[in-house]
């Protein structure tokens, strides 16, 4: 058994009614609401959070320190590893940071595939986020209506790169190889259904009274308060605040592709769900056009055999389905990069939990963890 | 004090004039800082002159002054420190590098802050300025044991508490199970 009371910072204390004390609560590590090993030790006054820790690193495999002693092109498996709901996007950040020291001319056959993939990971990462969530606060259909087209996103990576899960999608200069007609085949009869789908999952959630009693106004947070705690994504952009790095800082093929960025206005659960939704159908939107636009020609530039960067340091993030992500790179010249710093979204992202649940009840914390979407695979590295 | 300053700020303008004919990017916030903190910044870089690389090291006195006011100078208005982490340099004389990435959200811009400290010592937190960094430089502490002043809650936070060493270290060796001390151990964790 753990010792909840041992070794960490939250401690029992006097509480607010005389007579009685706060209870800790311990949540985890293997709790079925925690998405993964995440323990979370609770301080209650009555009902009320009165105080949070995050316990982590339970999958910690010093992922920064494997990349140093690695060459650049055998690093991309293992970025699959961190945020592996949404593996493709991982890779593109890495790929498109080692890409940034070089003057290489990627082929717009290989940016447009780069950016329809990267959408059918968004996709995947919201759909597994949207299940897990709802089934958090117990509606068990949605959780099982969601995994059915996440079968069919991983299904659609199968078909082009191979894998399911740990796809290792791109390589550096552009693709492995070119992607074979049946994936667009079957990716635009993915994205011919896929809207009505997500308009089945707003049948179950949009206007149910349980669900709004559940999610609004519960986990609020202010812009002023989310940029502090540099919380990114749909998190920051539930709060109003119009920040997205497919706009800000356009990568791939997005400069040529048209979409909006949804905002929220309170920056709660509720709007979160509504902000990530919205994304999906953005993202079925971007899909379309990339495969409207696809050019035709090679998906990988000329490409030395060793990949030695020139000395120099970058700091290159995307749009990653949970915020930021990005990489800081060092490279000394050599064929290993000298540092290698993963910037995480949703370990950054997590600890905004306690801002986001004091106050509130212990029910909402296991709302407010969904709405935060977390994986631990990257948060720990 | 003033003295060291004032020298180092001579010497930073001169270089900045031979170095780069034309101007380098970053120039305006440059300026900015220089105007209000005169010798904070020792150097200033950028990979392959972007925009978006700008890099400047920064004094350690200066640290907090110059966060405050990138932070709240409408012209800078960096409310985001998107990422914190550190670097080790073993050859160099100060063998540690504090790293801070800073970004604009109304001006879409972005900044990096840099340190260069020797081993032991402290840096001071920014945690009053950005929140964000409770947890980063946490990780910092833990996976290369730098220390942060005025830190609210400084533990190990992804190693067990009882781990005795930092990882991220160059000197730290990649094989062999369980823990291994490379180097002769540093004083703060002898002391311990």
């Amino acid at each position: 058994m753990l010792d909840v009371e041992s070794s960490q910072r939250v401690e029992r204390g006097p509480s607010t009614v005389p007579g009685t004390e706060d209870l800790v609560i311990n949540m985890g590590p293997q709790h079925p609401s925690t998405h993964g090993v995440l323990r979370v030790i609770l301080k209650m006054d009555g009902e009320t959070v009165t105080d949070v820790d995050c316990d982590i690193g339970y999958l910690h495999r010093g992922t920064e320190k494997i990349g140093e002693n690695i060459t650049y092109t055998m690093f991309i498996p293992y970025t699959d590893r961190l945020d592996y709901i949404a593996a493709p996007s991982s890779n593109l950040a890495w790929v498109q940071t080692v890409e940034s020291l070089f003057d290489w001319e990627i082929p717009p056959r290989a940016l447009f595939i780069r950016s329809m993939v990267a959408e059918l990971s968004r996709i995947a990462s919201h759909l597994l986020w949207l299940a897990t969530h709802a089934l958090d606060i117990g509606a068990m259909t949605v959780f099982l209506w969601c995994f059915r087209e996440r079968e069919m996103v991983l299904d659609l990576f199968e078909r082009a790169f191979g894998a399911r899960l740990t796809v290792n999608a791109f390589r550096l200069g552009g693709l492995f190889q070119d992607v074979p007609q049946e994936f667009l085949d079957d990716t635009r009869a993915f994205i011919e259904i896929f809207p009505s789908r997500i308009d089945d999952y707003e049948t179950l959630l949009t206007e149910n009274r349980i669900w709004l009693q559940r999610t609004q106004g519960v986990g609020v947070i202010s812009a002023e308060d989310a940029m502090d705690l540099a919380l990114t994504g749909p998190i920051l952009r539930s709060t109003g605040v119009q920040w997205d790095l497919r706009r800000a800082k356009p990568y791939a093929a997005y400069p040529f592709l048209d979409f909006v960025v949804p905002v929220g206005e309170n920056g709660d659960v509720y709007d979160r769900y509504l902000v990530r939704v919205e994304e999906m159908r953005q993202s079925t939107r971007i899909i379309e056009q990339c495969l409207d636009m696809l050019p035709d020609g090679p998906v990988s530039c000329k490409t030395p055999r060793t990949i030695k960067p020139p000395a120099g340091e970058v700091y290159h993030s995307i749009e990653n389905p949970k915020g930021e992500f990005g990489f800081y790179l060092v490279s000394d010249g050599t064929e290993t990069p000298y540092r290698v710093r993963i910037r995480p979204p949703s370990f950054i992202n997590l600890a905004g939990l306690k801002k986001l649940s004091v106050g509130g009840l212990l029910a909402d914390v296991i709302a407010i963890i969904g709405s935060i979407d977390i994986v631990l695979g990257e948060c720990d590295r | 004090m003033a003295d060291e300053a004032g020298t180092t700020e001579s010497n930073g303008e001169g270089s900045a004039e031979t170095e780069a004919p034309k101007t380098p990017p970053g120039m305006d916030l440059r300026n900015l800082v220089d105007a209000e903190f005169p010798g904070a910044v020792l150097e200033q870089s950028a990979y392959e002159d972007r925009e978006d690389e700008v890099t400047f090291v920064l004094k350690v006195d200066y640290l907090l002054r110059v966060c405050e006011y990138l932070r709240n100078h409408p012209a800078a208005s960096f409310k985001i420190l998107t990422d914190l982490t550190a670097a080790h340099y073993l050859e160099n004389e100060e063998p540690f590098q504090v790293i801070y990435q800073l970004v604009s959200v109304d001006h879409a811009r972005l900044l990096r802050l840099k340190m260069k400290i020797r081993d032991g010592q402290e840096v001071p937190s920014v945690t009053e300025i950005w929140s964000s960094a409770n947890w980063m430089e946490r990780e910092v502490y833990d996976l290369f044991g730098i220390s942060f002043a005025g830190h609210p809650d400084l533990r190990r936070i992804l190693l067990p508490e009882d781990w005795g060493s930092h990882p991220f270290r160059k000197d730290y060796p990649l094989e062999g199970r369980g823990e291994r001390i490379y180097s002769k151990p540093t004083r703060k964790e002898s002391g311990e």
